[in-house]
């Protein structure tokens, strides 16, 4: 694959079928943009299976200076790598969501989520700054347009809110960016990554970008847009913009915050903290009182992300680690439980919790496999936001204990709103005549159900095919935070060295059993 | 003095005005039956311009003693005033037919605007500058009121005249004073004279001169008139309005700016900052109540000139080349936003100007609803359009030359012009369809707009080009 532009294909092919959608009638554009995103899936096993665990930082690298002031540069490491695999996997999931559910302008649609998936890509493997802001914003379009033309009743106001509050956010970090390359004389994010700001200068850098990240991310208070925005997009859309464009935020933190502006970032991780602590006990309690489904795994979702965000600024592998794992994790079980909603919207038309009740008794496969991603989301140990948030929870420890203890208590509350939501909607007697009548999972919705399913229960069963990739990532980014890293407050308590040789046996041990 | 070598430098200005006068008499003697020969000759009349342009450089930069430039700066200008001017003279017939026949004046006034215009862009002197201003302003009023018997295009003319006199008259007054304390009207020889520190009438003389100017460009404050005239004048006279003057008088403006006033540069930054901001911000909140869709690209452009104006705060070449490049990129907007204003036409094949006219259009003209939207998506900036790539130009000079505090306060504004150009892209895609519009748009239309549109998605690749020749314009005037 040596020299292979797989990047730069994983890209042409949505692209070309987007525009094959749009002149395409209705049923062939769901086929086109169905064999389209399953190529890209192809593709993206392809990348992942010669991808060099433990070899150089940035693999699959691409280079053509055909901008001008930028250049087309594309190259992965091992956090890109778990991205796009998230985005590529979701793809052909949502398309497959969407097959009948959406019935006018299906071109459009089908056009509009395949060019979701070239720019989601691009955010990710791209190796250029203003490359990297190409793709990040011009990710409002489609999103704008999906939002609305096939959103709910609200759906105009929404996509007003998402695109004007993520806009305003980004801009400021344009300006930042161009400071930057000014500064360092570079456009290249690799060569960034290891310039040295002035401190004075980087907390105005952090905090233009923050401005951004923040707003995607979403963090307590800039969170507003999420809910509404996902409450009125389609399904496909929910699932979409949980599952990948949230983690543009989380990704923005890790590529660009941390390791270019480490000592802003430990100066102002406090205020990150804070704004955390707030979001996940806050907003748990308002998912606690929703009585709109998908308002309450929207605002379950801000609560995940401070899970994220605090983890980041654990400035230690563990929460790091654990931060990109509840990224991964969230990616899937957010986006499962959105599909979850839309198979009984689908049939009701309402996403009133009150209407349904007793779906386990008309609907025995959606009960279970909903409770499997409810169990998911609440963190339950065999499940892939367990080992996340635990990690996250354990680096945020040696940083700060009170934070990890406010922060604890997401995993109670969520456990509380989770399993509320699932005992109305699935347990209970049977009020509605209409919501009793339906009819239990269609062949097509288990086939998107089922896989989200089993790469949930593998990432919680063996995590470390997922961290195996990012560890040498994750390292380089603690090495490169550990001089500004602040001191943390739990005085852990290390057990005496052994002596050199037995040490050294135990890790083999550990590595081994870790295989 | 009349030498050869002045003369082929201004081979272009001899081209327009000998086809221009032919022309005229074409229409004089053939009638309203000529139009149509009229109008493709005066295209082939600009495109012979164009094709002089290198010949023009070659015996640059310095024409009859210097009352005009033919340097890269004015040839990228003059190359862009040409397109746009083909593009308002092959958009118009159409227009013109709805009621009556085209009339092939038209082609002929658009010619001896361009005159004017190159004019402007290459004057090299205060009294070349105000002829050029003069020629373009005369051939522009009656464009304005070209339907004599439309009352609104009768009022934009009257009113485009009697506040664009005033304006030349503020104008004329500072140049004056200008000329009484340097002792010169030759660019040059005012930089000289201001070397030895600005005084007190030189500063007045200054700011007559760019506040006449301000009113050419539409800024903020004087930009007044801009809505009415747009609203009224005939649709394709308010695509040329957009375009090509635009780019005459931001470009004399710059050169003004640069060559003339150069050494006073601390002087006028706090005044082109200070209109820069302001019509960034007036032009988008003045937008978002607009119905109209002409009285909205008029707050646009006004929104435009500001963003356009920040290259020119920066003051230094990166700036002026930015300015340059955004005039371009945003030539090709206007142009391309026009085409579809002008297929806006009902059943009966009349124009519709009303917003609310465009609901649900991208179900009814997949193709006109989906250009508007790439022209709407890039003058608001959102990348990966080449409208982001515009004000990132001017907005990295900005920063480059310390300006951050003026680049982080445009951008934001830039987010509040975001939400009108959306609206129409909410009118057209979200809501339901109101009136059916013709069913096909005219072929010229069409290419014109299509044209456009490939630029406007795929203009990254012309980055190398762009950035070359718009940094030899910069390099020229420095």
């Amino acid at each position: 694959m040596d020299g292979f532009p797989i990047l730069s294909l994983m890209m042409a092919v949505p692209m070309a079928g987007a525009i094959a959608c749009l002149f395409a009638g209705a049923n062939s554009a769901r086929w086109i943009a169905l064999i389209a995103t399953l190529v890209d899936l192809a593709l993206g096993i392809a990348l992942w299976a010669n991808f060099d665990q433990g070899g150089l930082q940035w693999q699959f690298q691409e280079y053509a200076p055909i901008f001008g002031k930028f250049a087309w540069a594309l190259g992965i490491d091992g956090i890109a790598l778990m991205l796009i695999a998230l985005t590529v996997f979701l793809m052909p999931i949502c398309i497959g969501a969407s097959w009948n559910a959406i019935q006018k302008r299906v071109g459009e649609y089908m056009a509009a989520f395949l060019l979701m998936e070239v720019l989601m890509i691009g955010v990710f493997a791209a190796q250029d700054l203003y490359l990297f802001y190409i793709m990040f914003e011009a990710g409002l379009i489609p999103m704008y347009l999906i939002i609305g033309i096939w959103g709910g009743a609200d759906r105009i106001y929404a996509s007003y809110k998402f695109f004007l509050y993520t806009l305003f956010g980004s801009v400021l970090m344009l300006i930042a960016m161009m400071w930057m390359v000014h500064e360092a004389g570079t456009t290249e994010i690799p060569a960034l990554m290891a310039y040295n700001f002035e401190s004075g200068a980087q907390t105005w850098l952090f905090l233009a970008f923050f401005a951004s990240f923040a707003v995607k991310m979403p963090m307590w208070p800039v969170h507003t847009w999420l809910p509404d925005a996902h409450v009125q997009a389609p399904t496909a859309g929910s699932v979409i913009l949980a599952g990948v464009l949230l983690k543009m935020g989380g990704y923005g933190f890790i590529r660009f915050s941390l390791p270019m502006f480490p000592e802003a970032s430990a100066q102002l991780a406090p205020l990150v903290w804070g704004l955390s602590m707030v979001a996940v006990v806050y907003t748990s309690l308002v998912a606690l009182v929703q009585s709109d489904m998908k308002k309450l795994i929207a605002y379950s979702s801000v609560a995940h992300m401070a899970i994220v965000t605090v983890g980041l600024f654990a400035f230690n592998q563990a929460g790091i680690e654990g931060a990109m794992m509840v990224m991964l994790g969230h990616g899937l079980v957010a986006g499962a439980l959105f599909l979850c909603v839309g198979v009984i919207y689908d049939r009701l038309h309402t996403r009133e919790i009150a209407r349904y009740g007793g779906l386990s008794i008309n609907m025995p496969r959606y009960a279970v496999l909903f409770l499997f991603f409810t169990m998911a989301s609440v963190g339950l140990p065999g499940t892939s936001n367990f080992v996340g948030e635990f990690l996250s929870l354990m680096g945020i420890y040696q940083a700060s204990s009170w934070v990890a203890l406010v922060c604890t208590t997401g995993i109670i509350l969520g456990a509380a709103y989770m399993l509320y939501l699932y005992r109305r909607i699935c347990y209970g007697d049977q009020v509605n005549a209409d919501a009793a009548a339906m009819p239990d999972l269609s062949g097509r919705e288990i086939w998107l159900l089922a896989p989200i399913a089993a790469v949930v229960l593998w990432m919680g069963v063996y995590p470390e095919s997922f961290l195996a990739p990012m560890r040498a990532d994750i390292h380089a980014l603690e090495a490169r935070l550990a001089p500004a890293a602040p001191a943390g407050d739990s005085k852990i308590k290390m057990g005496a060295p052994k002596p050199a040789g037995e040490a050294h046996h135990e890790e083999v041990a550990a590595h081994g059993e870790a295989h | 003095m009349i030498d050869s070598a002045s003369l082929l430098a201004v081979l272009p200005e001899l081209i327009l005005t000998a086809g221009g006068l032919a022309l005229m008499l074409v229409a004089a003697f053939g009638g309203d039956g000529s139009a149509r020969i009229v109008n493709w000759l005066s295209v082939l009349v600009l495109i012979g311009a164009g094709l002089a342009l290198p010949c023009s450089l070659a015996h640059g930069p310095d024409a009859f003693d210097g009352l005009m430039r033919a340097d890269a700066f004015s040839a990228f200008a003059k190359a862009l005033i040409y397109v746009a001017a083909a593009a308002a003279i092959l958009l118009a017939p159409r227009f013109f037919s709805v009621d009556g026949h085209p009339r092939p004046e038209y082609p002929v006034l658009i010619l001896f605007a361009a005159i004017g215009m190159g004019m402007m862009v290459s004057a090299g002197d205060l009294l070349t500058l105000y002829i050029g201003l003069e020629m373009n302003s005369l051939a522009s009023y009656v464009l304005a009121s070209f339907m004599r018997q439309d009352e609104r295009s009768s009022e934009a003319g009257l009113k485009y005249f009697v506040l664009g006199s005033l304006a030349s008259g503020i104008l004329l007054y500072g140049s004056a004073l200008l000329y009484g304390f340097t002792g010169t009207t030759a660019f040059d020889g005012i930089a000289v004279a201001l070397g030895d520190g600005v005084s007190k009438g030189e500063l007045f003389g200054l700011v007559f001169l760019l506040s006449g100017l301000a009113f050419k460009i539409s800024a903020v404050p004087f930009h007044m008139w801009t809505p009415d005239v747009y609203e009224g004048a005939p649709t394709p006279v308010t695509a040329f309005f957009g375009s090509a003057p635009k780019v005459a008088a931001i470009a004399l403006t710059v050169r003004v700016a640069i060559e003339a006033l150069g050494p006073a540069g601390l002087d006028w930054q706090q005044i082109v900052i200070f209109v820069a901001l302001a019509s960034i911000l007036f032009g988008a909140v003045a937008a978002i109540g607009q119905t109209n869709i002409k009285r909205l690209m008029a707050y646009s452009s006004i929104n435009n000139v500001g963003f356009a104006l920040i290259g020119l705060a920066a003051g230094t070449p990166a700036g002026v080349a930015g300015t340059m490049s955004y005039m371009a990129i945003y030539v090709v907007m206007t142009i391309g936003a026009f085409a579809c204003i002008l297929q806006m036409r009902d059943a009966d094949g009349k124009p519709v100007e009303t917003i609310a006219s465009l609901a649900g259009l991208s179900q009814s003209r997949k193709g006109l609803a989906a250009a508007l939207a790439i022209f709407m998506f890039s003058m608001a900036g959102i990348p990966p359009l080449f409208g982001f790539w515009a004000k990132f130009l001017v907005f990295d000079a900005a920063v480059a030359a310390g300006l951050t505090a003026l680049a982080a306060f445009g951008i934001a504004a830039s987010v509040i012009g975001a939400f009108y150009y959306l609206k129409i892209i909410k009118t057209m895609y979200f809501d339901e369809p109101a009136i059916a519009y013709e069913a096909k748009g005219g072929a010229v239309e069409n290419i014109v707009l299509t044209a456009c549109a490939v630029v406007i998605v795929l203009g990254y690749l012309l980055n190398p080009v762009l950035d070359k020749a718009s940094a030899a314009a910069a390099a020229s005037l420095f």
